[in-house]
């Protein structure tokens, strides 16, 4: 974040958007674990996610913004490939963050 | 002031088709991740709801801010996560404030110093708080004046930003931290205030009540809201996960219920005629949308089915007169 000395006068805001830099990601208890290979690009998740977190590319879901996602599981629990007990054949599981953090 | 002719034509329901889903994905979203919304808070997937309309209609929108959790969470000093002109200026003026930009607007317009072949919308995006109680006389102003624009609000039928006080959004019996329910009272003794109606009073051309978990109807809405001249109201199903005592991935489940128990219906009024947009094949008893919320636990404590009941009254009462309106 920037110091005081930096900012502008006025506290005007030059970049638009600019609270991309702003990690919500760090709130998570919860992660959104996608597997790929259960897909089936319907983009449910993309169209209810609130955090502009679900990274879409050429019409494929491609991974989820980890910088940003809060973990509210909306995406997993709306997915319709994710329903079940079957974690093995789910698109979106929400798996407890702890299990990740060693490995960022 | 937009000149308006008296019977404005509307881009019918069947003329907005909505691409798949698949082909919006390739559109920017105008409002940035970063903005300090609760997590699983509905109102994120609102915005981009909007914007991804606005995107398919080549428009971009100038909106004015209430006071509100949007506006808190997107303007944190020194970030915005906003990508369109955007404004904010106190609680009660969304709807005034957003008046004089369009009308500055079209002046500048009419001089020749911007371009006039732009595709803009101008926007007051307000909540419950700001639309209903605070924000309502600038909002009955603007709509009386007969400017071009929409008046976004997002209903989470409380003042969830500063703790989750009662306001005239919210439902009879709900238990709020100024209302909480006790051995006094069973939470807000007083029903809902039918909002869209009193829109509809106004005489202005598009009136419509969306819900974020059926984006196809919304997609329409917001389009048609786009292309229609003069005023329109939009008033919109936002769960609030923290206000509500409910899950936070529920957010979208507990609006589909909203719209299948016929507690939020879906219809839109042009010109003051009635339309219902989805009709429940099979209605479902209100208790299902109540018991997935904590503000509503104490009406499921044993000696007060009656709370229940005179809620599922006070959505029969106003579906039945929807239904009325729809004939007229």
């Amino acid at each position: 974040m920037k110091g005081w000395k930096n900012l502008e006068i006025g506290a005007v805001i030059t970049e638009p958007g600019s609270s991309t830099v702003y990690k919500t990601g760090e709130w998570r208890a919860w992660r959104p674990v996608f597997q790929r290979e259960n897909c089936i690009d319907c983009m449910i998740c993309w169209v209810f996610c609130p955090d502009s977190s679900i990274i879409v590319e050429d019409n494929k879901v491609v991974a989820i913004d980890y910088e940003h996602c809060k973990g509210c599981g909306i995406c997993a629990f709306e997915c319709p490939k994710s329903k079940g007990d079957n974690e093995s054949k789910k698109a979106l599981i929400m798996k407890p963050e702890y299990l990740f953090r060693e490995e960022d | 002031m937009a000149q308006v002719s008296d019977k404005p034509k509307f881009v019918t329901r069947e003329e907005v088709k909505m691409p798949p889903l698949k082909e919006l994905t390739s559109m920017r979203d105008k409002i940035a991740p970063g903005h300090r919304l609760c997590t699983g808070c509905v109102a994120g997937t609102i915005l981009r709801q909007m914007f991804m309309a606005a995107e398919a209609a080549d428009y971009t929108l100038i909106i004015a801010n209430a006071t509100g959790c949007v506006e808190v969470c997107t303007s944190i000093y020194p970030y915005t996560s906003w990508k369109v002109p955007w404004i904010h200026n106190a609680f009660e003026n969304a709807a005034a404030t957003i008046t004089g930009v369009e009308a500055a607007y079209k002046a500048l317009k009419k001089k020749g110093m911007l371009p006039s072949d732009k595709k803009v919308k101008f926007v007051a995006l307000a909540g419950d708080g700001g639309t209903y109680d605070i924000g309502f006389q600038s909002l009955s102003g603007a709509f009386e004046r007969n400017h071009d624009f929409i008046y976004v609000c997002y209903d989470n039928e409380a003042y969830m930003n500063t703790g989750i006080q009662r306001s005239s959004a919210t439902p009879r019996h709900a238990s709020t931290t100024t209302q909480p329910a006790g051995k006094v009272i069973p939470g807000k003794p007083q029903p809902k205030k039918w909002m869209p109606e009193i829109a509809v009073a106004h005489g202005i051309p598009y009136v419509a009540q969306l819900a974020p978990s059926n984006f196809n109807d919304f997609f329409k809405k917001f389009t048609k809201a786009l292309n229609t001249e003069g005023p329109s109201y939009l008033n919109i199903f936002c769960t609030c996960p923290r206000g509500w005592r409910a899950k936070e991935e529920e957010g979208i489940l507990i609006s589909k219920l909203a719209v299948e128990t016929n507690y939020w219906p879906l219809f839109e009024v042009e010109n003051g005629s009635w339309k219902i947009n989805y009709k429940p094949k099979e209605r479902k008893s209100v208790v299902e949308f109540l018991k997935k919320q904590g503000r509503f636990k104490h009406m499921f404590k044993s000696g007060n089915e009656h709370l229940i009941e005179e809620l599922q009254q006070d959505v029969d009462k106003r579906w039945e007169r929807l239904l009325k309106l729809e004939q007229l």
